[in-house]
């Protein structure tokens, strides 16, 4: 069964609403646990959602990462706490 | 005069190799003295900046370079690799410094008009410095700012019918060998399946949705000379099934020193006369091969396709006329465990153009739909084969167990066999068995 945008968009910015104090960059397979979808169907609604500029793309260049978008992820990466 | 003192890195100017500094300084001198009349959008000493940051770090050996970034084109998750110094007062002409990764044409065919606007577009908007190719196969632009990437995809995409590469955890540029186009060896078109599939997998190329990167290799023989075999999850590489063929009379030719070895290579220095007992038949890793009363023989079920004879005598051996690839899978390099090759999946799969590819397409698929939901984050497809096990992998491809799968079959006899697949099962008939044993 294909996935509910809206439905999907508000368990994920809960999700990483909740986790925003701790967390703020998620691999895709933290999103598609959040959604409990299979990685394919999971990956549609994802890409709207970064569309849309509900999520952004944080990469290092070998791996990538989404995150809410503005959300800071910088100093994370760098170890600092986040 | 420099804008920075560099005295460690003028060092390295000083040995026997073309130095990636005297390119650099070369670059910053042309930038400075702007003969073309470039209007630079980003800084024009940028590449003085570069070197600076460059020799503050041979100073203090650490990297002045943050981890990645949120950087990228509008919608894609890869092709941009976003750099940012930390310590941009000292530097600012490489506060920003981005790599794109610019997706090479199959095979790096292209006119020199066409790399010559490629460069002409990165010096008006980026630093002017690249790298004809990065390991990935890609074109790399090195070096340019947050409010150029746009621009420099626009320009690509709608002036020079260019795409941009992967990054990140997608599928990476798909890179290949040079092939049919000029290769006599190649036993497959490999920039014909290398551009279907880089058209056909866009969304996986453009958009992350995989546990860590996805690298195929298409390499046209077993040469490799994109190393396939190494550096890639999927490793493509052109061989036959039929026999090696052969022309005696060229072998001939090759015996009495008509024609040069190795396609005249390694002629530097007086190797003596060609010995073909010495240099090809004891060579082969087999011993299959044979040469008595001038004439040569080989043993093809035993040949492992190593191409060595062939390379040597390449006008009297070909490889057969049944040609194909066999598919291999899981290579990576780790940086703590060593290479780790890829292993045979598919021994021989004919390379189907005319129903576009779709064998391989299921195979890779099915291959896919595993890994996105087994594997771990950052974990590559080997390593989940080690994890879970070449057996598993043979089960979600649904392909038959095989002793070329099994790297030394002489060696390493032992199968794994599960109860349905042995015919009967498990169970015995007890009364059967205590005719032939006492309790
Ligand atoms: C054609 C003849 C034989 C074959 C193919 C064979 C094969 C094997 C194999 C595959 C194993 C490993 C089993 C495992 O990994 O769990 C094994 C273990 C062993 N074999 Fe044999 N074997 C043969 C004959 C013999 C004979 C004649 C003896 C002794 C009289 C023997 C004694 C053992 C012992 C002690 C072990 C170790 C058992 C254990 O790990 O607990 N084998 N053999
Ligand atoms: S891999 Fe083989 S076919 Fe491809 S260019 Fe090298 S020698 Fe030729
Ligand atoms: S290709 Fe290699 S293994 Fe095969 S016959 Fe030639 S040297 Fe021997």
């Amino acid at each position: 069964m294909a996935l509910d945008y809206e439905e999907s968009k508000e368990k994920i910015v809960e999700a990483l609403q909740k986790k925003a104090k701790t967390k703020s960059k998620f691999y895709f397979n933290d999103l598609s646990k959040i959604l409990e979808a299979k990685p394919r169907e999971a990956k549609k609604v994802i890409n709207k959602l970064v569309e849309e500029g509900v999520l952004e793309y944080w990469s290092s260049g070998s791996t990538t990462m989404y995150g809410l978008k503005g959300m800071g992820k910088q100093a994370g990466a760098e170890h600092e706490g986040e | 005069m420099a804008k920075h003192e560099t005295p460690l890195l003028d060092q390295l100017e000083s040995g026997p190799w073309p130095s990636f500094v005297s390119d650099m300084k070369q670059e910053a001198d042309a930038r400075a003295k702007n003969e073309k009349n470039i209007e630079y959008q980003v800084a024009q000493d940028n590449i003085e900046d570069l070197l600076g940051v460059l020799e503050l770090s041979y100073n203090d050996c650490t990297t002045h370079w943050k981890h990645g970034g949120i950087v990228g084109v509008f919608g894609y998750g890869g092709g941009v690799i976003g750099r940012y110094c930390d310590q941009p007062e000292k530097f600012p002409g490489v506060a920003h410094f981005h790599t794109l990764r610019v997706n090479q044409p199959s095979g790096h065919f292209y006119t020199t008009d066409y790399l010559k606007k490629l460069c002409d577009l990165w010096e008006f908007r980026g630093s002017g410095m690249t790298n004809m190719h990065g390991s990935t196969g890609d074109i790399i632009f090195l070096g340019t700012t947050t409010p150029q990437l746009e621009e420099v995809f626009y320009e690509m995409t709608h002036k020079l019918d260019q795409d941009l590469g992967g990054s990140g955890s997608n599928l990476r540029t798909p890179s290949d060998c040079i092939g049919e186009a000029r290769c006599e060896f190649a036993c497959y078109d490999t920039q014909d399946l290398c551009t279907h599939l880089t058209m056909e997998y866009q969304d996986e190329l453009h958009r992350p949705a995989f546990p860590y990167k996805f690298k195929f290799k298409f390499d046209g023989c077993p040469n490799c000379c994109v190393a396939s075999i190494a550096r890639a999850d999927l490793s493509f590489i052109g061989t036959w099934r039929d026999e090696i063929q052969i022309d005696q009379e060229a072998v001939q030719a090759y015996v009495n020193g008509e024609i040069k070895p190795n396609g005249g290579a390694h002629a530097g220095r007086d190797w003596g006369p060609f010995d073909i007992q010495k240099e090809v038949i004891d060579l082969c890793p087999t011993g299959c091969m044979k040469y008595e009363n001038g004439k040569l023989e080989i043993n093809n079920k035993e040949c492992t396709r190593c191409m060595h004879c062939i390379n040597v005598m390449p006008r009297a051996l070909r490889p057969g006329k049944d040609k194909g690839c066999s598919i291999l899978a899981g290579a990576k390099a780790p940086i703590l465990d060593g290479a780790q090759m890829s292993s045979m999946l598919v021994p021989f799969i004919k390379v189907n153009k005319e129903n576009e590819y779709a064998e391989i397409k299921e195979l890779i698929e099915n291959i896919w739909d595993w890994w996105m939901e087994e594997g771990k984050n950052r974990e590559r497809l080997g390593e989940l084969m080690k994890r879970q096990g070449f057996q598993k992998l043979l089960e979600v491809t649904g392909l038959d167990p095989d002793p070329r799968m099994v790297q030394e079959p002489r060696h390493n006899p032992y199968i794994f066999w599960k109860e349905e697949e042995v015919p009967g099962g498990w169970d015995r008939d007890i009364n059967e068995f205590r005719k032939h044993h006492q309790r």
